[in-house]
């Protein structure tokens, strides 16, 4: 069977479409699915990128103050050096173009961040390996000083001594570290 | 070769173990997204990128293995046709995404088909990892493994404040969904499912049927799976998922205990009936045989039905969709010649285990 777009290639795509209760049949080369939208598996990419640029026009300043007011100056060109994408490609298409982006437009993320992953804007979870290198050291460190805090509130010196030194030893490592990268 | 078993078989080789509660969990899959710090993210990446993405997959990971997971195989999108592609997309090996984006993407897939380390998606690296039945821990532990063999060798893009980062706002941090397939057929009779679904969403969870369009759950297969990826970790998204899915589990069993005090005969009747349309039709379509199949399967699970294994469910439903029908018939079928096959290779099926 030849595709009904193109009759060129052979239909390998076959689709009954539903429109107003009619029911038709649709043959078409994967070439003419894609390019006429029949080709769409319904997962989750493409509805949660209209959403996402959704909820950064909803974000705009002009929502909440004058309509008028900041559509003009409200278009500073933020672009990402590394890759080129400006903030408004990416409020448009929902999608980073590397992971520099994120450093660029980083004083815009956090309500996005907020909205998304309710409420949360900083990461909490793994920390690769090598690249993370001194971060496992720092997040240690983090723990130890809560730790640390809680043993004075409590009274318990001698303990606190302890974690103490721990702290000092942590922090020198880290320092090392930072240099070492140098 | 390794693609025609890929290719051949609806079930994959780990799909035919039982694992916990199998009876109503199908599976539990980890999905991790990273990308190289040092290269654009896939969707506006240049030629030469992708390719020197893909070239350095094809290098470091043809024909490796890690651990359980031998013999990692690419098969290169471009190599496929179309039948082919749908094939992998019905078994769940790849994501339709990555089928529809044919240049310079690739998927590094085990020999079980455990694991597919997917290429130039939307982010450079998409790893899965399946296990059979309700074992959403030992997935992340054996995910996260893999992620650190393969970042012996890249430097993934990380960032201090917002975890792995990766194309789309709903990944970074964690850039780990993970999810339960789940057959509750009790839930979905009684309608209980939908009412369920609005408090488990306000968890950050997101419940969709794996078939069928909207909000149909065809064959009662329903996928549970987190919505939020920054500001929790791994163990903790896991075990709100692992809590949740606990109380389906539970909540179906009350429900099919139910279902047999209030209505046994009727129940029963259902089951045989839909046994007896899948062994004799001529002619089903898609949407009447996941009902059927998953009547049978039920029928399976409370011992109904004794002479038929459990994986029949997941196999069938796989080898009735579209690109498996297709490859079958070797020939690209219209929807009414689809129908026809469909109801000829589901009996020929069940023959297959009355004549065992
Ligand atoms: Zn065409
Ligand atoms: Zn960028």
């Amino acid at each position: 069977m030849e595709c009904q777009e193109c009759h060129q290639r052979k239909a390998t795509v076959h689709l009954t479409q539903v429109i107003n209760g009619q029911k038709t049949e649709v043959h078409v080369c994967e070439h003419c699915a894609k390019d006429k939208g029949y080709m769409s598996y319904g997962e989750e990419n493409f509805s949660l990128s209209n959403l996402l640029s959704g909820l950064f026009h909803s974000e705009s300043p002009s929502t909440f103050k004058g309509k008028q007011a900041h559509t003009q100056q409200q278009t500073p060109q933020l672009q990402c050096p590394t890759c080129g994408m400006t903030y408004q490609e990416f409020a448009r298409i929902g999608k980073f173009g590397c992971g520099n982006c994120y450093e660029t437009f980083d004083e815009r993320l956090n309500p996005v961040l907020r909205r998304v992953h309710s409420g949360n804007t900083t990461h909490d979870g793994k920390i690769p390996k090598r690249e993370g290198g001194h971060l496992h050291l720092k997040r240690e460190l983090d723990e130890h000083k809560s730790n640390l805090r809680q043993l004075i509130e409590q009274e318990e010196f001698e303990q606190a001594a302890k974690v103490r030194d721990k702290i000092r030893t942590l922090e020198s490592r880290i320092h090392e570290g930072e240099d070492g990268e140098q | 070769m390794s693609l025609q078993q890929f290719m051949n078989e609806a079930l994959s080789p780990w799909m035919k173990q039982d694992g916990p509660d199998s009876d109503i969990v199908l599976s539990s899959r980890i999905r991790l997204a990273r990308n190289f710090s040092s290269s654009p993210f896939p969707l506006i990446a240049s030629d030469e990128t992708l390719e020197k993405v893909l070239d350095f997959f094809k290098e470091e990971y043809k024909g490796q293995s890690f651990r359980d997971y031998k013999g990692f195989e690419i098969v290169q999108m471009n190599d496929l046709e179309p039948v082919e592609k749908r094939v992998l997309v019905e078994k769940h090996l790849i994501s339709p995404h990555l089928a529809e984006k044919p240049e310079h993407s690739a998927a590094l897939i085990s020999e079980n088909e455990q694991v597919s380390i997917m290429i130039n998606e939307e982010d450079h690296i998409r790893l899965q990892l399946y296990f059979p039945g309700f074992q959403l821990d030992k997935a992340l532990e054996q995910a996260s493994q893999l992620d650190d063999w393969l970042e012996e060798k890249i430097n993934y893009a990380f960032d201090e404040k917002r975890g792995y980062l990766t194309a789309c706002p709903t990944n970074v941090g964690t850039g780990m969904r993970a999810s339960v397939m789940m057959h509750l057929p009790a839930l979905s009779m009684t309608q209980q499912i939908n009412r369920m679904t609005p408090a488990i969403n306000q968890l950050g969870l997101v419940v969709r049927g794996i078939y069928g369009e909207g909000s149909e759950a065809l064959g009662n297969i329903y996928q549970i799976s987190n919505q939020i990826t920054l500001g929790k970790s791994e163990q903790d998204i896991v075990e709100d998922l692992h809590s949740v899915v606990k109380q389906l589990i539970d909540q179906e069993r009350r429900a099919r205990e139910a279902l047999i005090s209030r209505s046994g005969v009727q129940l029963e009747d259902r089951i045989f009936r839909s046994y007896g349309v899948l062994k004799h039709s001529r002619i089903i379509e898609s949407k009447e045989a996941a009902k059927c199949l998953s009547d049978l399967r039920l029928g399976i699970d409370l011992k109904l039905i004794d002479d038929i294994p459990r994986t029949i469910l997941n196999e069938l439903m796989i080898l009735t969709q579209p690109g498996f029908l297709q490859q079958y018939a070797k020939a690209s079928l219209n929807p009414d010649e689809r129908d026809v096959r469909r109801a000829s290779l589901i009996r020929e099926r069940l023959q297959l285990e009355n004549e065992e």
